[in-house]
């Protein structure tokens, strides 16, 4: 049981009782974005570009602040106003600025930023671009609602708001078939994991009376087997929203959405939104090792699921989407390890949120200039042809798999250490996440950049516009420094908020792990690039290889769905339909022909004659006194 | 043999009086314009004048709350406490509302909802020619303004005399003004003349229960009756048999089962603006004297009528959603409405609960907010009533309304966020309203019908959202002649009033809870 030293948040003065500004301001441009319609065609992408660019400039400004306070100070809580309030039952509305969630806001409204700029260059040629834009916006809004929470109700609210962002999002091109199908499929499942959030929710009230995180932190320690409880429902929320196993599905699908959302909320932000909630629930889980172990479990799993799915894939952006499962599985499992891998998930959160951003965003610059083609089987030699993108998709690429001194080597390096000091076996296959995650990030790399050229005969590749490749610099320059800024300084910044305990490392002290990673890291690279350097088929060759086979059909998940889930239900529901004509017909009937005839009855009073109603009236007061009279007997 | 130099000059507050005074002295000008005033300048000058008067008393009442001490006012006849000034503000606000909605005349071919001429017979060559001439009746803000008053005594009166008085000086107006509605004027008059019958009915057995307590007390105000209760005087029977008689008296005007009946037919029959006015103002008044009454003068027999509002809350709001369901009319279904909204106001009322330590929200402060709620959305539902027509008249026929949100989004929005309220979905003040009375009850030991209330809420949202999908998700009828008339300015008003109350009640409802729990302390 770890000693928790805890401070106590301060009300906000100052610059922090603006905070509700950092959600107003794109909030309000959505809005009006949405509601002016097509007067705002031509500047409205401007505007709500603005939006989150402000928004990062007033979280930047109370970071600085943060940073010039003292630690016990440093957690604000804004107390915007009650919603309900009934003495044993409030609801209020507040935000919770701590070391935690500045992070977080300056990671969504920064690469929000950098997106939205990409964004106006990518869908320059998209009827819809104001509408767009519009839904990017209250996407960010949402997403710092459901960071800036002060309780898990608010959290809520943000929670389901980038749900929908991302539903509307993801069929944004709901011409095509697949895209509105994709956008339901995220909805869906994420119901299932929106009713684990709800029901511990539900379980936290039942409780302790109260929601918010100080008042169910205060109580954890009595919670007994319901931390448990709690813990496992915060998890399924987790696996839903962060696309974890079982409920993994959704996200290889949300990939038609356009590319910058891909990039925004299905790689750098929202999907880390399950990270953020069990570390933001770390006092739950100190109480739990069941939990805690679950969660581990969940993310090793998934860490290893979306590497097998990324080496399979020939797709480009589902790839890079098995890819952020995988990274996002370190997370998790970083998450699980308890204290000592809070700050480390949180870590590569923030190093992962801007490679793969990056990487996502070279990717649509591919894209854009092979006209939306996203088959890497036609790519190749693209190297020469985009210069800037490949340099810092290349840059990413280091970042990932964990080259020396880029932003992966040490956030990733760190929770591979982690976890084998904590469980032999988990930080084996970490390691060996790490090796396919070479693999096929190289394959990747060597499909698209290097070899052959395999275009389509009207294809001619070209370099994308600034607007576009600026912020693809900029992700580039994070990707490939940001871990030796962050390294050391954030495990001491996170101490409060993930449970107080500080895990230093110097930034060229390497451990034994650390060589043996690099290894199973150039073993995985060599392998990438041996097996891809020749000569790629324009069809995908077949093969007796179940494991290609498993990868190929995203490990079955969709045919475990369909058989362990919607073919029952639609059974469970075609019985249901029958026992309804058959058998239960008879109740309604009946019922209805009681309801006429009470209705009839009631309706035949309703005569529209005085006498009738004067009659009524006296029957009333007598069947009042005999009330009355029966009560005196009583 | 009465000694004259004994008899005292009565003293008067006049302060206190002040807006009491206002409205009286509005409606007596009124009635001068009406004999001295050209016809040509009526309207202009009776709105002009209603507004006035009710923004002055309006005004008048704010500055009383800010400064209030609790006394009993001309010779113990009122009493001037917080309910008072709570009650006094939300019926000077919605008499505001009811005479923006009378003063419509965008949507009548530039003609007000009320007959030409309502004395004539209807089809007479005499209506004809008053129709001819385009006559209007502008007697109807000064007949407002009446009923107002009654209504404003009848919530602060402190003694049974006063409260028979004002009771039906509330009354004999709205009795006329149900008959005076310009469209199917036989059915107008019909519903005026029910009204007045069966009020009468009600007002004699409120009569006699007056009779009886006095009979059981030996004095007319309520300090009398509670302190002969406190003393446990002989003869019960009167006490329960007054109890009884007057509960019916209040009861039919809050138009609860089993003293419903005239209930729809009334607010089918009378001019639209007059239903949504008496809709919430009659019950606004009819309440606060029921929880005077029950509260400061029954207060010590609370075991014998918790019990029986108990019940007639249970009967109202089952019987208003069973047959609002099969409703065809909106003014009958929001009729029904009423009634299952009479039963929910009951339920705050039968807790009884004091504010004081412990207690977060007052049986008074939580049914004066259900009023509020029900009240803006009220006038502004029949407010938009007014603007869908159908060869000239109104089209209150459910199979009108389909199909309105692809032709008129606007007004169907507007109207779905009223009945969202009425049904009491979260966000909405109605949500609100239902939470604070079901927290008091609940408080107040009912826990049992706080239960029943919920389940009969649930079945009463049905009907409310039967209007919602017909309006969305069915389409016009082929043959449809509605049209939506764009009204004029004041009934924008109204309706934006609602919708501002009813978005900004359902957020951030704190502090107006608060501010009518801090004036829900009846002086006894």
């Amino acid at each position: 049981m770890i000693l928790l030293e805890t401070f106590q948040a301060v009300p906000a003065t100052g610059l922090f009782s603006l905070a509700w500004l950092l959600i107003a301001i794109p909030l309000a441009t959505s809005f009006l974005l949405l509601l002016l319609g097509r007067v705002s065609d031509s500047w409205g992408h401007w505007l709500a570009t603005l939006a989150p660019i402000a928004s990062f400039a007033i979280g930047l400004l109370l970071f600085l602040q943060m940073l010039g306070a003292d630690e016990g100070s440093r957690a604000v809580t804004v107390h915007l106003y009650d919603w309900i309030s009934t003495g044993s039952w409030n609801v209020s509305v507040g935000l919770l600025i701590d070391q935690l969630s500045i992070l977080f806001v300056l990671l969504i409204t920064g690469v929000g930023s950098l997106i939205h700029v990409y964004s106006i260059g990518y869908m320059a040629h998209d009827d819809r671009r104001r509408r767009f834009f519009a839904y990017l916006n209250l996407f960010i809004a949402a997403m710092l609602t459901l960071v800036l929470a002060d309780s898990y109700l608010i959290l809520f609210v943000g929670w389901e708001g980038v749900g929908l962002a991302s539903y509307l999002l993801i069929s944004f091109w709901a011409h095509r078939d697949s895209a509105s199908a994709a956008g339901n499929k995220a909805f869906i499942v994420n119901r299932v994991g929106d009713l684990g959030l709800a029901m511990a929710m539900f379980t936290m009230f039942s409780l302790i009376g109260s929601v918010s995180f100080v008042d169910v932190n205060a109580a954890a320690g009595e919670m007994g087997g319901w931390a448990t409880l709690i813990g496992f429902l915060l998890l399924l929320a987790a696996c839903g929203k962060s696309a974890q196993v079982p409920l993994q599905s959704w996200l290889l699908d949300a990939m038609e959405g356009p590319t910058p959302v891909s990039a925004l909320i299905h790689a750098a932000t929202m999907v880390t939104a399950g990270v953020y909630l069990v570390i933001r629930s770390n006092v739950i889980y100190a109480q739990t090792p069941e939990a805690t172990l679950a969660v581990a479990i969940v993310g090793t799993v998934t860490l290893l699921a979306g590497a097998w799915i990324g080496s399979s894939k020939d797709d480009i952006k589902k790839v890079l989407a098995g890819s952020t499962m995988s990274q996002i599985g370190y997370m998790m499992l970083a998450a699980g390890l308890g204290p000592i891998g809070a700050a480390f998930a949180i870590f590569h959160l923030l190093t992962h949120g801007f490679f793969k951003a990056n990487m996502f965003l070279g990717a649509g610059s591919v894209m854009h200039g092979m006209n939306d083609d996203v088959n890497m089987r036609n790519f190749g030699g693209l190297a020469k042809a985009m210069k800037i993108t490949f340099l810092t998709f290349a840059a990413g690429y280091l970042a990932i798999i964990g080259f020396p001194f880029t932003a992966g080597f040490y956030s990733k390096d760190h929770i591979i250490e982690a976890a084998f000091e904590s469980n032999i076996i988990l930080g084996t296959l970490a390691l060996l996440g790490a090796g396919v995650t070479a693999f096929y990030m190289t394959r990747l790399m060597m499909m698209t950049f290097f070899g052959q050229k395999r275009w389509e005969p009207d294809v001619h590749p070209h370099e994308s516009p600034a607007v576009m490749t600026v912020p693809l610099i900029i992700l580039a320059i994070l990707s490939l420094f940001a871990g030796l800024f962050l390294n050391g300084w954030i495990q001491d910044w996170l101490a409060v908020p993930t449970g107080h305990e500080v895990h230093n490392t110097g930034l060229l002290h390497i451990t034994p792990i650390g060589w043996l990673t690099m290894a199973v890291v150039a073993v995985g690279v060599f392998i990438g690039w041996y097996m891809f350097k020749d000569d790629i088929p324009k069809t995908v060759p077949q093969t007796k290889n179940v494991f290609a086979h498993a990868g190929r059909n995203d490990l079955y998940g969709d045919a475990f769905n369909e058989h362990a889930i919607i073919r029952p239900t639609k059974e469970l529901a075609a019985g249901l339909a029958w026992f309804d004509r058959t058998a239960a017909d008879g109740v309604p009937e009946g019922g209805a022909t009681v309801a006429a005839g009470l209705g009839g009855l009631l309706r035949r009073t309703q005569n529209g004659y005085s006498r009738t109603y004067g009659l009524t009236l006296v029957l009333g007061v007598i069947g009042v006194a005999l009330v009355v009279a029966l009560g005196q007997l009583g | 043999m009465i000694n004259v130099l004994e008899i005292q000059a009565p003293t008067v507050e006049w302060m206190p009086l002040l807006p009491l005074l206002l409205v009286f002295g509005g409606a007596v000008v009124g009635v001068l314009f009406e004999a001295f005033a050209p016809r040509s300048t009526r309207y202009v000058l009776q709105t002009g004048l209603s507004i006035l008067v009710l923004l002055g008393a309006g005004a008048a009442v704010l500055f009383q709350m800010a400064d209030l001490e609790p006394q009993t006012i001309a010779m113990g006849l009122l009493s001037h406490d917080g309910p008072t000034l709570i009650f006094w503000s939300l019926l000077i606000l919605f008499s505001l509302g009811g005479v923006a909605l009378f003063a419509e005349r965008g949507v009548g071919d530039g003609q007000s909802a009320f007959a030409s001429s309502a004395s004539a017979v209807p089809g007479s060559p005499l209506e004809r020619e008053a129709v001819r001439l385009r006559r209007e009746h502008t007697e109807v803000f000064p007949l407002l303004l009446f009923s107002l008053l009654g209504m404003m005594l009848f919530a602060s009166a402190n003694d049974l005399i006063t409260l028979f008085v004002a009771l039906e000086v509330m009354s004999l107006p709205l009795y006329l003004l149900s008959a005076m509605a310009r469209r199917r004027r036989l059915l107008s008059q019909e519903a005026g003349l029910k009204y007045f019958l069966l009020g009468s009915l009600a007002s004699g057995f409120f009569l006699y229960g007056i009779a009886m307590l006095y009979g059981y007390s030996g004095g007319l105000t309520l300090t009398d009756v509670a302190a002969a209760i406190d003393a446990g005087a002989d003869n019960y029977w009167l006490l329960l048999l007054g109890l009884v008689l007057l509960a019916v008296g209040l009861l039919f005007k809050m138009g609860a089962v089993p003293f419903h009946s005239w209930v729809p037919d009334v607010y089918m029959g009378a001019p639209t603006p007059v239903t949504g006015f008496m809709a919430i103002a009659t019950k606004t008044a009819a309440i606060a004297a029921l929880m005077r009454v029950f509260y400061v003068g029954l207060g010590g027999a609370s075991w014998d009528w918790q019990p029986l509002l108990a019940v007639i809350a249970i009967v109202s709001m089952i019987l208003g959603a069973v047959v609002g369901l099969s409703q065809n009319d909106l003014k009958r279904l929001l009729a029904y409405s009423a009634i299952t909204h009479a039963g929910f106001l009951l339920v705050g009322i039968v807790g009884a609960v004091e504010p004081g330590e412990g207690v977060t929200v007052s049986s008074v402060g939580a049914v004066a907010f259900y009023l509020l709620t029900y009240g803006v959305a009220t006038l502004g539902a029949f407010g938009l009533l007014l603007t869908v027509r159908r060869s000239g008249g109104e089209a209150n026929g459910i199979v009108a309304w389909r199909g309105l949100g692809k032709t008129n989004p606007v007004v169907a929005a507007v109207m779905t966020l009223f009945f969202l309220s009425f049904a009491g979905i979260p966000l909405t003040a109605g949500f609100v309203g239902k939470l604070a009375v079901f927290s008091s009850a609940f408080q107040g030991g009912f826990g049992w019908l706080v239960l029943v209330a919920v389940i009969l809420s649930v079945v009463a949202a049905f009907f409310y959202l039967k209007i919602v999908v017909a309006m969305w998700f069915q389409d016009a009828e082929d043959d449809s002649d509605t049209v939506v008339v764009t009204p004029s300015l004041w009934t924008w008003t109204v309706v934006l009033v609602g919708v501002l109350a009813t978005i900004v009640l359902g957020l951030l409802p704190g502090g107006m809870i608060e501010l009518m729990n801090n004036f829900s302390e009846f002086i006894r």
